[in-house]
């Protein structure tokens, strides 16, 4: 089974990667563009019996810094 | 004196802290593989170097943390062994759970590398007895995530326990109330973004790192 993690900067935390990609993308002529956060996508091969605990365990004790982070599970 | 120092893949500051802790100690430390699952015996501090841990895959530290030898010091510093991480080795105590908050990319995304005045937060512990509260001193910084972030109570907790070591004098990194060291609740764990240990000798161009590593000394006992 193929999960999909998706790792996100909490709101209200700073972003000065997500800035800098805004920034750019101004300078591309991209005018549109209200806010830009930059998160991490983590793919994972697991035994289908895995259960939502455990990836839920990995996310929290690794994937993800749940100080400044958010995490999303889609299963594939 | 005895003393650890902490290795892991990608770090580059373990010589420099070794020599240090030599030095200050008149005793080489012992250097303590990532692999390894416990720590010498009548060790009096335990340092987590500077560097690049695993490249800084995932979040800077986030896997040095999860070896197997940060457990033991997780456990040690529990007990209340004095443990002190620089750099690097701040970022692993936070990933650690060993101090609180994280420590992100540097606001202005430049690697900072440079001469940096720190004023001493709190004089009153181990780490900083060698200093006075409120003193200036020079340490340089070499990092691209030194930018500390936590909630606004936690850094009011923080300030109002006085576990803010040291600050910097002027914003370097975007880093939170301009922390730059940061203390457990029990004062025995430091974490801190500028390089004590490069501040050591005449040659370095500066000698203001090497009053906390006598503090230690002198605190600690032979």
């Amino acid at each position: 089974m193929k999960l999909r993690i998706f790792v996100t900067l909490k709101p209200g935390v700073l972003d000065p990667q997500g800035r800098a990609i805004h920034h750019a993308l101004n300078g591309l002529g991209f005018d549109g563009v209200a806010d830009v956060r930059q998160g991490k996508l983590i793919e994972l091969e697991v035994a289908d019996d895995t259960t939502d605990e455990t990836v839920d365990a990995m996310c929290r004790r690794l994937l993800a810094n749940t100080v400044i982070e958010n995490y999303r599970v889609e299963r594939a | 004196m005895k003393t650890a120092v902490i290795v892991f893949p990608g770090s580059n500051c373990d010589r420099d802290i070794a020599t240090t802790l030599g030095e200050v100690t008149g005793t080489a430390p012992t250097m303590v593989w990532h692999g390894d699952t416990s720590l010498p015996d009548g060790i009096g501090l335990v340092a987590v170097p500077g560097g690049f841990s695993y490249g800084d895959y995932l979040r800077s530290g986030a896997i040095a943390a999860r070896s197997p030898v940060m457990r033991a010091v997780v456990e040690a510093a529990n007990r209340g062994l004095p443990v002190l991480g620089v750099c690097n080795g701040f970022q692993v105590l936070t990933e650690a759970g060993l101090l609180p908050g994280a420590l992100m990319r540097n606001e202005g995304l430049n690697f900072v590398c440079r001469d940096v005045a720190l004023a001493v937060g709190n004089a009153d512990t181990a780490f900083t007895r060698g200093y006075t509260a409120g003193e200036r001193i020079t340490v340089p910084v070499a990092h691209h995530d030194g930018n500390y972030v936590a909630d606004p109570d936690t850094l009011d907790r923080l300030e109002g326990e006085g576990r803010v070591a040291f600050r910097y004098a002027e914003p370097v990194n975007g880093s939170a109330r301009n922390i730059a060291g940061l203390l457990n609740a029990s004062g025995n764990v430091l974490g801190m973004m500028p390089h004590p240990e490069r501040a050591i000798e005449p040659a370095h161009g500066r000698t203001d790192g090497r009053r906390l590593f006598e503090g230690l000394v002198a605190a600690v006992g032979a």
